[in-house]
């Protein structure tokens, strides 16, 4: 017996660190390298998807038609928010869970290191494939990141190639998913109790869920477009007795807890980097995990929001609004929640907070919005203009791509063990506050007075707004170059700063991560830790 | 043997790229192939190979650990919690399409017909339309169609499956009897059930379209029919090569009574594919 232990761990011994070379991100295992590639692969698909929203906005800048064909501008707005969201929020989420999780918890690693390897090339591929569709005769797919047929069956080569990409991103987010789940069920340390765990932990384990509930139905949905397409069934075709209204049924189950996967994984950020700068603990813990639950139940419920104006009966329209109103009441608690975790806290305003601060005031603008639209009657004048680009706009701009910003500086030093430039930070903050609402804010008055969405020209009493619109959107968009700047300056030393374990004061009384040294060691909690901290709850 | 609180961390992963790569070499002959193509097939082909390989690489090396003892109790609850989730997920794909047979037989049909706000639908487009179930919809898709009935070849199915459960579960028995003729014999049976099955459905499939009139294009009642029966046969099909694997696994001496993670995982599956044919019997078949 214990030669078997003794000959295990020699095997081990040398087969403990990275692999040498490039070939080491191929083959890796490891929560923080895994981690790392979606991280700097979000970043990268970040910057493809805000070219292609340069390019919209350049269109836009002035009524007439300007730089691109109607046709590719319709493939600018479907890629852009395609990248946006797969390639960019939710891996970048994805990301966080991986380096994250398994440091807050107490654990070695993910619970499936090597489906971990397999989810994340699977995205690469998903994406690639994704890409390639710009270069197909008959160009990328330009019927909208929802894919409604009958329209986007007119696509060209492009159309399988886009399902097949649905699909394979789809199997990612199941794989990574599925890992996240047995992560957080299976590998806390001892004592780590649920009611214990980080904030992010709690809304990444109820996100798992949600992907892994939805990826599938999306599944579903593409690959009966595709069979109607090129095998000669008829779901969405009338004439055989199907309903083109069915794919958007289905799509929304899919599309709007879609929306939350983005939306719970930002507030269990926020959750967690407010009470840090608070110094206090999270207001109501317990509320805020029934809260997020009561929001993902929900979310399951509420599709035909997006649908209003589709011709559903009465009933439908009546329910839908109502269910769709009562989202309200769980989100509200959160934002009454970090108000009052700040409420008397002996705040600093360093970057990660003031991002923090920003979303909780800017989202709760996209909720209201969101409210507006929830009202069945007035969405008839929303629906399909520029105030929904607003309302979504400041749910995952302000609210999920600015908090997925304040994770970078709240956690680089503990990744890299260097400090980032906090004078840069603070800039790149006020920078994209401004700019992120010249950007988006005056898209409400032009949904208002009509302006339809992702159209490439309009009528001229739209332009004042949308040259506004525009130059918001240039700043917004070079103010990122920031950003990129600092994460590859505090990568190769930052300040030349020595940071502490603990980065931020007390930070260790929140969260476990604080206890390991900066930058962490390749493998941490080989064995469980004893002390849990209890700060955050 | 390692000890519970152990945990087994595999390092240098190959098998996940390799297995990317066959999937998207697949993926894009297909599409490909679908574009009219001609050499889309030609890469399916080499990239289900590679697939393939990619399985037996990386189920050979599962199975070799697994036999080793590199896997705590731990451990094999992460896996268990793996295919339960997987299974999950499958189930939200079928989810999808009774989903879809559903709403077409109860709402959009009807409305095609007149019934609710449909009225100016049926006066304006299609007067002579009449909702009824199977139809392949106002404009005839797909011609002439006979409806498959229950209660001949589907029924027998339905017996198959239904015993192979059994036979599964008894095959689960002698696993922890430690009675290794029983194990084997029982999954024997089960595949070869199984096979059966897929025999059956394809010719069912053989007269439908021959005989029948009913195909894929036969409108919403071809679509779901064969939408739902075959993702349904494809995942008979994968349970029975899975079953295959660990029929031979027991055949060299694997799995152990407190450790047989594949035998689990192959019979939950099975009797998800199971119930899934359960479900379609009742609401394709029957109803
Ligand atoms: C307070 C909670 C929210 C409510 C009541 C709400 C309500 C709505 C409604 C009714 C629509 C459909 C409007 C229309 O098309 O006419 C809509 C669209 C949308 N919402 Fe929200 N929303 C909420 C929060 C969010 C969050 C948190 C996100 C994302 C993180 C989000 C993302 C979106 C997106 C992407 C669309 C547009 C999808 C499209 O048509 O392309 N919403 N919302
Ligand atoms: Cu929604």
């Amino acid at each position: 017996m214990s030669a078997v232990v003794a000959e295990h761990d020699d095997h081990h011994e040398h087969d403990h660190g990275p692999a040498k070379g490039l070939l080491r991100w191929v083959i890796t295992t490891n929560h923080k390298d895994i981690g790392t590639l979606y991280l700097l692969f979000a970043l990268a698909m970040f910057f493809v998807g805000g070219t292609m929203a340069m390019i919209i906005r350049a269109e836009l800048f002035e009524p007439g038609m300007q730089f691109v064909n109607p046709q590719f501008f319709n493939s600018m707005t479907t890629m852009h928010a395609l990248v946006m969201v797969f390639g960019a929020v939710m891996p970048a989420f994805v990301g966080l869970a991986n380096w994250m999780i398994p440091m807050m918890i107490g654990a070695p690693d993910m619970a499936l290191p090597r489906m971990n390897n397999m989810s994340f090339w699977l995205l690469v591929a998903g994406v690639l494939l994704l890409a390639s569709t710009l270069f197909m005769e008959g160009g990328a797919p330009a019927g909208g990141w929802t894919l409604y047929p009958p329209l986007v069956l007119q696509t060209g080569k492009a159309l399988p190639f886009a399902i097949f990409s649905v699909h394979l991103l789809g199997i990612s987010s199941i794989m990574g998913a599925i890992n996240i789940i047995a992560t957080i069920f299976n590998m806390r340390a001892p004592g780590m109790t649920l009611m214990k765990m980080p904030m992010f932990v709690w809304t990444w384990l109820i996100t798992a869920f949600l992907l892994i509930a939805i990826m599938p139905v999306f599944a579903g949905a593409v690959t009966m477009l595709l069979t109607d397409k090129f095998f000669h069934t008829s779901f969405f075709d009338a004439a055989g007795g199907g309903d083109p209204v069915l794919y958007q049924h289905i799509f929304w189950f899919f599309g709007h807890p879609e929306v939350y996967v983005m939306i719970l994984p930002t507030f269990g950020v926020a959750s967690t980097i407010i009470p840090v700068f608070a110094r206090k603990p999270l207001f109501g813990y317990s509320s805020m995990v029934y809260a997020t639950a009561a929001i993902a139940f929900l979310s399951f419920i509420v599709w035909a929001h997006h649908m209003f104006t589709v011709g559903m009966p009465i009933a439908g329209e009546l329910y839908f609004m109502y269910a769709t109103m009562l989202i309200a009441i769980p989100t509200g608690v959160k934002v009454f929640n970090w108000t009052a975790t700040m409420w008397k806290g002996a705040m600093t305003f360093e970057t990660p907070m003031l991002f923090s601060i920003a979303f909780v005031v800017l989202f709760t603008m996209g909720g209201f919005t969101g409210l507006m639209m929830s009202v069945a009657p007035s969405d008839f004048q929303y629906h399909d203009t520029y105030f929904i680009v607003a309302h979504f706009h400041y749910t995952l701009v302000p609210a999920s791509v600015f908090i997925l910003m304040a994770a970078g500086y709240f956690w680089l030093p503990k990744w890299t063990g260097h400090m980032y430039d906090e004078r840069i930070g603070q800039l790149h903050f006020w920078l994209s506050v401004v700019s992120v609402n010249i950007l988006f804010f005056p898209q409400h008055f032009l949904g208002l007075a009509g302006m339809p969405r992702r159209i490439p020209d309009y009528a001229v009493q739209f332009a004042d707004w949308n040259m506004i619109s525009s130059i918001g959107g240039f700043i917004f968009g070079a103010s990122q170059l920031l950003f990129l700047y600092i994460v590859i300056d505090t990568i190769k030393g930052g300040t030349g700063e020595k940071v502490t374990d603990e980065v931020w004061e007390d930070a260790a009384k929140h969260s476990l991560e604080w206890t390991l040294p900066s930058p962490p060691p390749y493998h941490t909690f080989t064995t469980p830790p004893t002390v849990i901290p209890t700060e955050h709850i | 043997m390692s000890t519970s609180n152990e945990y087994y961390i595999p390092h240098k992963a190959t098998w996940p790229v390799v297995g990317t790569g066959g999937l998207v070499m697949m993926l894009a002959g297909f599409a490909n192939y679908l574009n009219g193509s001609s050499a889309g097939t030609a890469w399916m082909a080499l990239g289900l190979a590679v697939f393939i390989v990619m399985l037996a690489g990386w189920f050979t090396l599962q199975a070799g650990e697994s036999e080793s003892g590199m896997y705590s109790t731990q451990v094999g609850i992460s896996y268990r919690m793996g295919m339960m989730w997987f299974i999950f997920s499958e189930i939200m794909f079928f989810a999808v399409f009774f989903g879809t047979l559903w709403y077409t037989r109860n709402l959009s049909v009807p409305w095609l017909g007149g019934e609710g706000t449909g009225a100016a639908t049926k006066e304006l487009l299609w007067p002579s339309f009449e909702a009824v179930w199977p139809t392949n919809g106002p404009g005839k898709v797909g011609g002439e169609f006979e409806p498959m009935g229950a209660w001949g070849l589907p029924f027998l199915n339905t017996l198959i499956l239904l015993t192979s459960g059994v036979s599964c579960t008894w095959a689960h028995h002698g696993l922890l009897a430690k009675n290794r003729d029983q194990l084997i014999k029982g999954l024997a049976a089960t595949v070869g059930l199984g096979l059966l099955f897929v025999a059956l459905q394809a010719s069912e499939y053989h007269e439908a379209y021959t005989e029948m009139g009913l195909t894929l294009g036969s409108g919403i009642y071809g679509s779901t029919f064969f939408m739902l029966t075959g993702f349904h046969g494809f995942h008979v099909c994968v349970g029975a090569i899975i079953l295959s694997v660990v029929l031979f696994r027991s055949w060299k001496g694997h799995f152990q009574p407190e450790n047989h993670f594949a035998f689990e995982a192959a019979a939950w599956y099975w009797h998800f594919v199971d119930v899934v044919w359960l479900g379609l019997f009742v609401f394709v078949y029957v109803i």
